[in-house]
């Protein structure tokens, strides 16, 4: 098998160690991760942030960096900060739409209750009308 | 340094004369060094320095706040810093406008249910003349005040945008979750 550098070693030109940190998460087929992640954080610093990550949570911890290193690039002021600021903009907005929605529901359904309880009070209105004239009908003509 | 007086956070840490045109003097006063130390730790001096130097000068204020932010992070979550928050509010977001699109479509139905309401159905034996008298129809003409148009009642209620209005907007960068 050919020997191949991890992109960080490769980067730094210098033998890449069978124990590399950095080999299993810096692939040499895409040297721009390291490039991106080794601008903002430093190689020296991914290092030891890896090596005080358990081995089995180190990718995970790559592709935050990776991607917070991308935000920056995108943002240089804010980073991915500028993104946890929308999504709080963001929630605040969905709340207040979902108050007002709640609110016009329990608008409906009072309205629609209230309506409801006239239209059962007018029928035995009507009701009522209808007995008394049943009872002044000696000849039923109401019914025909 | 600025002053002359003390050196700053960060050339206190770094054990450096601190001269007077300091790029982090003027974001780290030596009265927080926690601040510098935990930048330091996550991005490094000169990396920091980098940054600050590629930035026009009234935005490295901003800049350093969201780094000391995202360092906070990383120092809080090793694995996943900002991103673990950015997951959790993305995922809270989801949330909210599915309770939001159910409780829109709830609405609807209801205004739909209301104009759709009938008239309350005359028995067919009674003779409309016979029906009832004015006071009775006078209440059933003012009872029912549904028109399907709640304009007039409730304004506030009719300014809630529609199911179909996106909840997302483009990120704005202006509010600072620091300040």
């Amino acid at each position: 098998m050919p020997y191949t550098r991890c992109a960080v070693c490769k980067y730094f030109r210098r033998r890449c160690a069978p124990d590399c940190v950095f080999a299993p998460y810096f692939p040499n087929n895409n040297p721009q991760k390291f490039i991106c992640v080794h601008r903002f954080y430093g190689a020296s610093n991914i290092g030891k942030m890896l090596e005080e990550i358990p081995v089995q949570l180190r990718a995970n911890a790559v592709e935050s960096l990776y991607y917070e290193a991308k935000c920056r690039i995108q943002d240089p002021v804010y980073g991915c900060v500028g993104i946890i600021s929308s999504l709080h903009q963001q929630i605040q907005i969905a709340e207040s739409q979902l108050a007002k929605a709640r609110a016009k529901i329990y608008f409906l359904d009072a309205k629609f209750t209230t309506v409801e309880s006239t239209s059962s009070l007018d029928k035995s209105l009507i009701h009522q009308n209808r007995v008394d004239y049943v009872l002044d009908d000696p000849f039923n003509t109401l019914f025909y | 340094m600025g002053s002359g007086s003390s050196p700053c956070a960060s050339c206190k840490l770094l054990r450096r004369r601190c001269a007077k045109d300091c790029i982090f003097a003027p974001y780290f006063p030596p009265d927080d060094p926690h601040k510098f130390a935990i930048v330091h730790k996550v991005f490094g001096a000169s990396n920091v320095s980098k940054m600050l130097q590629e930035l026009p000068i009234h935005q490295r204020g901003d800049a350093v706040s969201s780094l000391v932010y995202e360092a906070n992070a990383r120092m809080r979550d090793p694995v996943y810093g900002c991103v673990g928050a950015i997951s959790y509010l993305q995922n809270q977001v989801s949330q909210l406008q599915m309770q939001l699109a159910v409780a829109q479509a709830q609405a609807e139905i209801l205004c739909i249910q209301m104009q759709s309401e009938p008239e309350p159905e005359l028995p067919a034996a009674i003779h409309p003349s016979l029906m009832m008298d004015c006071d009775t129809k006078s209440l059933l003409l003012s009872g029912s005040n549904y028109t399907g148009d709640f304009g007039d009642q409730m304004p506030h209620l009719l300014s809630f945008s529609s199911s179909n209005n996106n909840v997302i907007q483009d990120p704005l960068k202006r509010e600072s979750l620091w300040t």
